[in-house]
């Protein structure tokens, strides 16, 4: 056992978190959407959000303990756990980006640290640093394509991959968990800017922007 | 635009997602306190300008973050290999004047660009120089 001190960034009795979305109106957005939409946008708030650091040997033998999946060790590889609801992804050589579902981010870390022992990692909470938006739809290639110079035809990036890569002159984290679905995961000072983008993007083919609940 | 390999995401992207970080293999001198101030003022200040073959270092900024290496040519621009953070280039500025073909870009003794110039123009550029 680690001897870092932790606390939980989102207690149960803290008051209202925000989304870095918050600002960007998507309720009255929604009212809007199109009928037969092309593209379909929808926030995925509050996500748990850890950055996962050290040797993949080390790490790998915790995850799998913890999440009973294997760390991605090939560049760009995304995994999901047997339910999809939890996902690692491939970030740099010895970086990994764990996405849980709401209110876990605290309890994983603590399993992870307890797993872990003395190993040399660092485990960065950074579910308030950032926010998953999903785009989905027939027409969803083609706003990336105009988004991104990153080559996204399904034979250069098929279901299973994600790269950090520029986004709209800004940067996001672009992901495919499966055929029919989008993730990118914007920077919350970005949020705003790229989700603007997006609606602009996404207009031509028929938008729909669905609430997020919160 | 240059089209770059990153050694670490094992695949090309875009030059808007990467820095250029001046000359590569450049070691910090082991004692510094025993160092000259010339020795000290070198490793500071000082790097090369070559014509020709140069080995840089890179940063995937918007990507996996990792510093690397690229073999470059100052003339051409061509990219002839970019290589991992503690790896050694294959291709140097002696191996090419020895003449071995990296890729499709072989360079003359001067730096100059041999392949896919005219041999006039060679000719000339060679002629200028001696
Ligand atoms: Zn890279």
């Amino acid at each position: 056992m680690s001897d870092v001190r932790m606390f939980d960034s989102r207690p149960a009795t803290a008051v209202d978190a925000e989304s870095p979305l918050a600002v960007s109106n998507l309720a009255e957005r929604a009212r809007r959407s199109a009928a037969d939409p092309g593209v379909t946008l929808r926030e995925r708030a509050f996500l748990g959000h850890l950055i996962l650091r050290g040797g993949a040997i080390v790490l790998d033998e915790a995850v799998r303990e913890v999440l009973g999946v294997s760390l991605p060790a090939r560049p760009g590889a995304l995994v999901h756990d047997a339910d999809g609801e939890r996902s690692i992804q491939w970030l740099s050589p010895d970086e990994w980006l764990l996405i849980v579902p709401e209110g876990e981010a605290y309890t994983l870390e603590k399993r992870l640290r307890d797993a872990l022992g003395d190993a040399h990692f660092a485990i960065v909470d950074v579910s308030g640093g950032q926010t998953l938006v999903e785009l989905s739809g027939p027409r969803a290639r083609e706003v990336l394509m105009k988004s991104t110079p990153y080559d996204v035809h399904p034979r250069h990036f098929p279901a299973g991959k994600g790269v950090t890569t520029t986004f709209a002159k800004a940067t996001a984290i672009v992901r495919r968990p499966d055929e029919e679905l989008w993730e990118l995961v914007l920077r919350r000072s970005f949020a705003d800017y790229c989700y603007r983008w997006l609606v602009d993007a996404g207009e031509e083919y028929g938008l729909a922007v669905e609430e997020s609940g919160r | 635009m240059f089209h770059i390999y990153c050694p670490y995401c094992e695949e090309h992207r875009e030059e808007e997602e990467f820095h250029p970080k001046g000359q590569a293999h450049i070691a910090r001198p082991a004692d510094p306190d025993a160092c000259s101030d010339a020795e000290w003022g070198d490793y500071l200040f000082f790097r090369d300008n070559p014509r020709g073959i140069h080995h840089e270092l890179w940063v995937h900024a918007v990507g996996c973050r990792k510093f690397f290496n690229i073999t470059r040519h100052t003339v051409t621009y061509a990219i002839l290999e970019t290589y991992r953070m503690g790896e050694q280039p294959t291709i140097t500025a002696e191996s090419l004047a020895s003449g071995e073909k990296a890729g499709n870009v072989q360079a003359a003794s001067g730096g100059q660009q041999t392949v896919g110039a005219s041999d006039a123009a060679v000719a000339s550029v060679k002629g200028a120089q001696a």
